[in-house]
């Protein structure tokens, strides 16, 4: 452990701005971009499926309608 | 090698792989990551010259390799889409491009962060600096290119184009600063023979690389797996294996 104190450890021997400026940029874009792809890939699946019930419904349609 | 590689060209087993492994990529990323960045937060020394803004390092360093390296996947992704016309190559192009971006966006707003309280300045129109700004507009024009075609076929022939030729950047950032005079200082751990960091700030320097890395593979993956389901979704095994719950 480098650091006696919490308050310390925010400092980071004065240059505290520049370090948690770095650190805090870095994991704000690595949170977004996880939340991105995750998004992504949710944002497929839901509009695929309301694809697939939407052909269903006109097919079941199709059926009872015109026999 | 190439018998196991081979069957990965086809977007339903290449699905399936990635869905297998991503899971594993992703928590060890994080787990790897974030015991790397606070070991160096927390217990590695500072600096004797830069004192405590050397912990920069442990995010910094591992964005701009990944940006290079991310760089390099992708072009060899595109090379293998242009010369025999992989499917999944050229969707892997404009999946890791994003990835890329961000790598490289982190790289430079770090190197800001750091560069201000050391050199004095947030930003110098010197060599390393440029060519890594030049990456980011390459990563940028990937995308770009490839939104700007209306046929996707198109669109992805150009933009891997594009990502090919681009590779030239690679080694101009990466030997930027032996070539011209830089504020940027040269490489410390890439020079294998005798590496210049000391243990205690090598290892936690190199656990937090890996964590991008693997960072990187995952989300490589995860996009992947969105572009292979958008590409074939007329397909009947989209449909059996996305209809089924």
């Amino acid at each position: 452990m480098q650091f006696d104190s919490f308050s310390d450890f925010l400092a980071m021997g004065g240059y505290g701005f520049f370090i948690w400026l770095a650190y805090g940029l870095t994991y704000g874009l690595l949170i977004g971009l996880v939340g991105y792809c995750f998004w992504e890939m949710k944002a497929f699946h839901q509009s695929f499926r309301q694809k697939l019930a939407r052909a269903q419904r006109i097919k079941q349609y199709q059926e009872t309608e015109h026999p | 090698m190439f018998k196991w590689l081979h069957p990965l060209a086809k977007p339903e087993t290449l699905y399936h792989f990635c869905g297998r492994l991503f899971p594993w990529l992703m928590l060890s990323a994080v787990s790897i990551l974030l015991f790397g960045n606070i070991w160096g937060l927390v217990f590695a020394p500072p600096d004797y010259q830069q004192f405590d803004t050397v912990r920069i390092i442990y995010i910094h360093v591992p964005a701009a390799l990944l940006s290079m390296s991310t760089y390099t996947m992708m072009a060899i992704a595109a090379f293998i889409a242009l010369v025999w016309q992989v499917k999944v190559a050229q969707w892997s192009v404009l999946a890791i491009a994003p990835i890329g971006a961000v790598f490289t966006a982190i790289s430079l707003l770090t190197g800001m962060a750091w560069g201000k309280p050391m050199w004095g300045t947030w930003w110098e129109w010197d060599a390393r600096l440029t060519s890594q700004l030049i990456l980011l507009f390459l990563y940028l024009g990937v995308i770009a290119l490839y939104g700007a075609f209306s046929d996707r076929q198109t669109g992805g022939k150009v933009a891997s184009l594009l990502a090919l030729i681009g590779i030239v950047n690679v080694p101009i950032i990466h030997f930027s600063v032996e070539w011209w005079n830089t504020l940027h200082q040269g490489a410390s751990i890439t020079k294998f023979d005798s590496p210049s960091v000391h243990p205690s700030m090598l290892w936690p320097l190199l656990i937090s690389l890996l964590g991008f890395y693997l960072l990187m593979l995952a989300l490589v993956c995860l996009r992947l797996r969105t572009a292979i389901l958008e590409h074939e979704q007329h397909r009947p095994w989209v449909r059996a294996t996305l209809g089924g719950h």
